[in-house]
């Protein structure tokens, strides 16, 4: 049966492929604009072994993984102390609503002007876009604790500090996962998206643009091919890591349906 | 009553401002002007205009018309196609299994590194900035319909059978109704990402727009303009926010009575 | 006018149907009980045309089935999830009549004539949430009546209402077969239920479920949830169904449950 899907999956794939490449031989569009498909693996497997892709790459890694990092520790933390204090709560939530809506990418302008340090610019930016998920994941996961589990600990003379380390947040987690995987697509993007306005010395947005002012359109598509393939294995990874982690609580809500 | 609840909910606002103000003003800092600065900013540019065009300056017409145009152009244009082939891919499990892979890949595309690629491939202007706000929009919206059309009541589609709906009945009356409340989550999801996407596509591939004038007000050194431009991002974000839960909870009022007794 | 014979299903190498037979004649109305668990469900899903039986012949009106017939209604158990939640009752009501070829103006008609047979001529605007699981389940049988079917099923229609409510339904569902002639198959696990409302009982075993008896009740068409309940003869058929269910609870087989019933 999953064997079946997989097979299906693949001819999906093939098919996609095949018929990109057949609108290439055809003739229809110019292949200096669009390249053939095979143009672009075949570019797309060059690359493995291309030393300036691999910098560029690891360069825009390294600045997701950083950005990413203090993304947690900061949101994270606000949301536990905002998730622990209600009056706290309900005074930044009109705050919060109000910045929240503001796209990401337009504050990217103004970063430039107050870093003059590329990376500090790109991690300010990751951070100011990709922590309202995670915050606002911290004090919804926060809010949803059984209060029966906390009373518990706490008629066993549990001080605040313990609770919530024992109770509140191992409740909480799944939320929180939840909220840092859709702020690691987040940081994707505003870490390319700095890279494509602010310039810089490296990263894949660097790498694209290069490719586009050389007039290598399978390049570019190449590269683009790898940082989906990235993201989608990095959102693999992370679902499996909350399956296995969190297994419990799919088990509690799955049951409460 | 309310009036004053609204108050106490919200009084951390007006004392932020105010001590924005103050910082600013004592700061000094060009790249900080103070809000009271970007407010007078804001109504000079977009909002001194005469009472027949609702104060709007021709400024204002000139940044939020094409903007808005972009931003509704290409999120309807997606959600027609989307809902479209969300739907047909949900109702066949066979459908789905082909074409998943190929929906996960491009969900996972940073849809800003296809801005180089929709440049040199379309002209600059409208088509390479609907190029990018449809391709970065679609997969909310894909995703979203595909799951509600996918699990639809399996009683509700037995009564159709049982009393014989056509296909179109059962599409119109069955299938689009229940998938509704999972498109609109999808559809409010997309649309803040369209304005997203909009600036994105405005700085690097246009010549008109909020985002235009943003990247040209920071290039001209122009700080409040540039922090006006932010502050109008983020008011219009609002408002489309609102006005979707609005239109939300209209069309989905039988959604939210029947979670409520269930 | 519906002919079982024979009827066989499994789901994988569990056998759920091993050979039910029975047969309604025009505008019966036969209760199916058997212990939870026994296929009830699905002998009404093969009958509806919903799946797709392993085995055995089912004809309804001389012509043998095999996609979901025409003229046919079903009410199920769960209402929450029959009825359409976007709609208003007298849609809800209303919808299927399209295919019977009549205007919006003819199908208003006739759902708000159907609502009030049910006892509901003022709910036609209201939504199913905003309603009772009593009048929900009636919303039901009012679109199943308008629709005019020459078989009604009823799957445990009663199962998820209160008891005071349950019993209003079931002198509806009486009321309905004696003046509009419809046939009725109506699936129940309540002994007492099945012997109220049927004109004949047929008690089935557990699964693989077989037809462990099929009882004439003769208590007449106009039966009272009091003065009905205290006849003698009811009180003796329910017990007699009350054995035979619990007979096929024990794994006796059709011939065993037979000779419990001389006794």
């Amino acid at each position: 049966m999953d064997y079946a899907r997989v097979l299906r999956g693949a001819a999906g794939v093939a098919g996609f492929l095949a018929v990109a490449e057949l609108v290439g031989l055809s003739g229809l569009v110019d292949d200096r604009f669009l390249p053939r498909m095979s143009t672009v693996l075949g570019a797309a497997t060059g690359l493995v072994a291309d030393p300036e892709f691999l910098a560029d790459a690891g360069a825009t890694l390294t600045v997701w993984a950083l950005g990413l990092l203090l993304t947690v520790a900061l949101a994270v933390s606000a949301g536990l102390l905002l998730g622990t204090l209600p009056r706290a709560e309900a005074a930044t939530r009109p705050l919060i609503e109000f910045l929240r809506p503001i796209p990401s990418v337009a504050v990217i302008p103004l970063a430039i002007l107050l870093f003059s340090d590329n990376l500090h610019l790109k991690l300010a930016v990751i951070v100011y876009a990709a922590s309202w998920p995670v915050l606002i994941n911290t004090i919804y996961g926060l809010k949803d604790v059984d209060p029966l589990a906390k009373e518990t600990l706490r008629s066993f003379g549990f001080g605040p500090v313990s609770v919530l380390a024992r109770v509140a947040l191992p409740s909480a987690a799944p939320f929180i996962a939840t909220g840092i995987r859709v702020a690691s697509g987040i940081a994707v993007i505003l870490a390319i998206s700095a890279e494509l306005m602010a310039g810089g010395s490296e990263g894949v947005g660097i790498y694209i643009t290069e490719a586009a002012s050389g007039g290598r359109v399978d390049l570019m598509l190449a590269a683009t091919l790898w940082a989906g393939l990235f993201g989608l294995v990095a959102d693999a990874v992370m679902v499996a890591a909350e399956r296995r982690l969190f297994r419990w609580h799919h088990v509690r809500t799955g049951g409460a349906r | 009553m309310k009036v004053v609840t609204a108050l106490g909910r919200l009084w951390l606002v007006p004392v932020a401002l105010v001590v924005w103000e103050v910082v600013t003003r004592a700061a000094e800092q060009p790249f900080f002007p103070p809000p009271s600065a970007i407010l007078a900013r804001m109504h000079e540019m977009w909002f001194s205009g005469p009472l027949s065009r609702l104060l709007l300056t021709d400024d204002a017409l000139a940044d939020l018309g094409p903007s808005l145009a972009r931003l509704f152009s290409g999120w309807l244009i997606t959600a027609i196609v989307g809902v479209a082939a969300g739907i047909a891919i949900g109702c066949s499990p066979r459908l789905s299994d082909y074409v998943n892979p190929l929906i996960q890949l491009g969900r996972a595309v940073p849809p800003p590194l296809l801005v180089p690629f929709f440049l040199a491939l379309l002209k600059l202007g409208t088509p390479a900035q609907l190029a990018t706000i449809v391709f970065g929009v679609v997969w909310p919206i894909l995703l979203n319909t595909i799951d509600g059309a996918r699990t639809v009541d399996r009683q509700h589609l037995e009564t159709a059978r049982i009393f014989g709906f056509s296909a179109a009945e059962r599409l119109w009356r069955v299938i689009l109704p229940s998938a509704l409340p999972k498109i609109f989550a999808g559809l409010r999801l997309a649309l803040s990402l369209a304005l997203i996407l909009m600036v994105i596509a405005e700085i690097f591939a246009g010549t008109d727009g909020i985002g235009y004038r943003l990247l040209y007000t920071q290039r001209s050194y122009l700080y409040p303009d540039m922090w006006g431009c932010i502050v109008l991002l983020g008011v219009l974000g609002y408002l489309l926010n609102s006005a979707f839960l609005l239109v939300e909870r209209r069309v989905l009022a039988w959604h939210r009575g029947a979670r409520q007794t269930t | 006018m519906l002919k079982i014979t024979d009827l066989v299903h499994s789901y994988g190498s569990h056998r759920v149907l091993g050979g039910v037979s029975l047969s309604v004649a025009e505008g019966e109305l036969v209760s199916v009980v058997g212990p939870s668990g026994c296929g009830k469900s699905t002998l009404l899903r093969s009958i509806a045309g919903l799946i797709r039986p392993s085995g055995g012949r089912i004809t309804l009106g001389g012509r043998p089935v095999e996609r979901t017939p025409d003229d046919l209604a079903i009410v199920f158990q769960d209402y929450s999830r029959s009825l359409f939640p976007w709609m208003s009752a007298a849609n809800n009501v209303a919808l299927p009549l399209r295919r019977k070829g009549m205007d919006r103006r003819q199908r208003r008609e006739a759902a708000m004539a159907a609502l009030d047979q049910v006892g509901l001529a003022d709910a036609g605007s209201k939504y199913p949430w905003e309603m009772s699981g009593g009048m929900q389940q009636r919303v039901s049988i009012a679109r199943a009546l308008a629709y005019r079917p020459s078989l009604l099923l009823m799957d445990e229609p009663f199962g998820s209402v209160d008891a005071q409510t349950r019993e209003d339904l079931e002198d509806l569902v009486l009321n309905v077969c004696a003046h509009h002639g419809i046939t009725i198959l109506l699936i129940t696990h309540d002994i007492d239920e099945s012997v109220y409302v049927g004109d004949r009982v047929v008690v089935l075993t557990r699964s693989p479920a077989v037809v462990a008896a099929d009882l004439v009740i003769g208590l007449g068409r106009t039966r009272d949830q009091i003065a009905t309940r205290q006849l003698d003869a009811f009180v003796r058929l329910r017990a007699e169904v009350g054995r035979l269910v619990r007979g096929g609870h024990t794994g006796h087989t059709t011939e065993s449950t037979s000779v419990l019933e001389k006794k």
